[in-house]
């Protein structure tokens, strides 16, 4: 457990995260428009999402799948009856006056998160619940002094909002969590996860106690849109709220917002905080029952997801827990590797992808699915290895060209004549003529002078620009010195 | 159950609509007769009975992940007061 140190004493933080995942679908929860990002404003639009007078909400059956399937990849319990509710406020990117929304019976139940931490250990962390609403329109206030412009195209996508219980204790607990669902989401496929674009969105609770104690007065930071901000913003609130009572103050029950700039949150408006949203089933849709057969078929098709992906890492290829947890991440990266250590040693796979490939495209900035080798191109990389064409010293050169060029190892290798030197005749010649250029050094290691032999080494290796074999070249060198 | 003046003067607040305080003691009184007639539903047993959701025994219809409607801008704005740049609609500020 991990504690914040006040002037009266230790703290515990409590967190509880609401994440709003939009799901990936081609068209709105409810009508026809696209779901699409990055459109002319207000084309991506259908009478249903402007809220004309008797327009009628239908449900989309795939963004319906796409919340089972999250849910299913939770492990939580499906409902096969749910029921969509108003959610009544007023706001201007709300044309309806309502959100719809589930509120007394979801779509899913509880479930579970198993984060990883970094000390090799593992959480579990409750899923609350998970249902379906529909996403607002976006308000632009900085186009015109003394209006705000309203762009709908938003109105009415998909979300799923996932709530966890507040059993997260610490900031780089709340940072796992987010990463562990995200790459959950990723791989199934059902929210691509991009927090910049704002398809995947935090409102985080914290509230701080002795420990022990029970539960603390909360607040909620509305709309956090990086993983990064998240943990700065629950280290910022929970010092807000302990030097507010260490003050002797109490902490309201409020909602407020982060401010990056400035590294401090702060209450949003009142007027905004009024939460009576009076929730009411929608009287245009009936309740949301589930095909048993429907959910199976789901299930059935699920795809190896990260913990399962992981644990076969370090069964089936004996890789470390940690090696295994980097490559799982990105289903894609999981994929790539795979099909490098396919027929190959998988250690010496799991090292190159970690580490050459993984360095390149850190420096290069790029993701794995623009990497500038393919997987396919590694593979051919490790056997000029595995054959004894390249030494791993080589191999790095021939994958820096590899990088620079796009072309095949094999290529590379012909091209700038690197193959590795193996031809014992032709490293007996090297050695021979540096031994006869460095006479005086030749009679010192005789004498006894053992840690020359390294000297013998570099300098052969200089004579044949790093091709020769170096385990060939010990066992004829240690022969030949030896006399 | 009877709707007292300032559960009145929420409800307003929260529905945006502007209920002078001269008309509030009234509407209270007004609002209060229809929930106390209402009340007469709770006289009815229904221990036992699942809350109902629809009168119509039918099942939500599903419509497939299929784009059908967009692109229409015009459509949209059409009733619009001042649109902006005939791309957006607008309304006086709110800022955060």
């Amino acid at each position: 457990m991990s504690l914040i140190e006040g002037r009266t004493g230790s703290w515990e933080i409590v967190i509880g995260l609401e994440v709003h995942a939009q799901v990936v679908s081609e068209a709105k929860l409810f009508s026809g428009a696209s779901a699409a990002f990055g459109a002319e404003p207000n084309t991506h639009v259908s009478p249903v999402d402007a809220a004309f007078p008797g327009m009628l909400p239908v449900i989309n059956r795939h963004c319906v799948e796409q919340a089972v399937r999250t849910g299913l990849g939770l492990e939580a319990q499906i409902n096969m009856v749910s029921v969509f509710d108003r959610k009544n406020y007023f706001y201007a990117d709300l044309p309806a006056g309502y959100q719809i929304s589930q509120f007394t019976k979801p779509v899913v139940g509880e479930g579970k998160i198993t984060l990883d931490m970094d000390d090799g250990s593992t959480r579990e962390i409750g899923i609350t619940r998970l249902h379906l609403e529909q996403d607002a329109g976006k308000s632009l206030h900085d186009q015109n002094p003394t209006m705000t412009y309203v762009d709908l195209n938003r109105a009415g996508v998909a979300l799923m909002e996932i709530v966890s219980e507040p059993d997260l204790r610490t900031a780089e607990e709340a940072g796992a969590y987010l990463r562990k669902l995200r790459s959950i989401l990723r791989y199934l496929g059902t929210c691509d996860g991009n927090m910049e674009e704002g398809s995947m969105r935090c409102d985080c609770n914290v509230s701080v106690r002795r420990p022990g104690d029970p539960f603390g007065t909360r607040c909620e930071i509305k709309n956090v849109n990086s993983v990064r901000f998240v943990m700065q913003a629950i280290e910022i609130e929970a010092r807000r709220q302990v030097e507010l009572i260490e003050d002797g103050g109490a902490v309201i029950q409020q909602t407020r917002l982060f401010d990056p700039n400035r590294g401090e949150t702060r209450p949003m408006r009142s007027k905004e905080q009024a939460h009576d949203y009076r929730y009411f089933p929608d009287p245009d849709l009936l309740p949301l029952v589930l095909d048993p057969k429907m959910v199976e078929d789901l299930k059935r098709n699920l795809p190896e997801l990260p913990d399962k992906k992981k644990a076969r890492f370090i069964a089936d290829y004996k890789l470390s827990p940690y090696d295994a947890g980097v490559l799982v991440d990105e289903r894609i990266t999981a994929e790539f590797f795979e099909t490098v250590a396919k027929g190959r040693d998988p250690k010496i796979a799991a090292n190159w992808v970690t580490g050459e490939l993984f360095g390149t495209l850190n420096r290069e900035g790029l993701g794995i699915e623009q990497s500038p080798v393919s997987a396919q191109a590694l593979g051919e990389l490790l056997d000029l290895m595995g054959d004894g064409t390249l030494s791993g010293k080589l191999a790095k050169d021939v994958f820096a060209a590899m990088v620079k060029t796009g072309k095949a190892p094999a290529e590379i290798v012909e091209e700038q004549g690197l193959r590795q030197v193996t031809d014992t005749g032709a490293i007996e010649s090297s050695i021979d003529a540096v031994m006869a250029a460095n006479a005086d050094k030749v009679a010192e290691y005789r004498s006894g002078k053992d840690k020359l032999f390294g000297f013998f080494v570099g300098q052969v290796m200089k004579a044949t620009q790093g091709k020769a074999n170096p385990g060939v070249v010990n066992d004829i060198l240690r022969k030949k010195l030896a006399g | 159950m009877a709707l007292d003046k300032a559960t009145v003067a929420r409800i307003a607040t929260l529905a945006r609509i502007k209920v002078p305080e001269a008309d509030q003691e009234r509407l209270a009184a007004d609002l209060s007769t229809i929930v106390t007639w209402i009340e007469q539903l709770s006289e009815v047993d229904t221990t036992g009975v699942e809350p109902m959701t629809s009168v119509a025994e039918m099942t939500l219809f599903m419509r497939e992940d299929k784009v059908t409607d967009g692109n229409r801008r015009d459509d949209i704005l059409a009733n619009a007061t001042s649109p902006a740049r005939g791309a957006f609609f607008t309304v006086p500020k709110v800022v955060e």
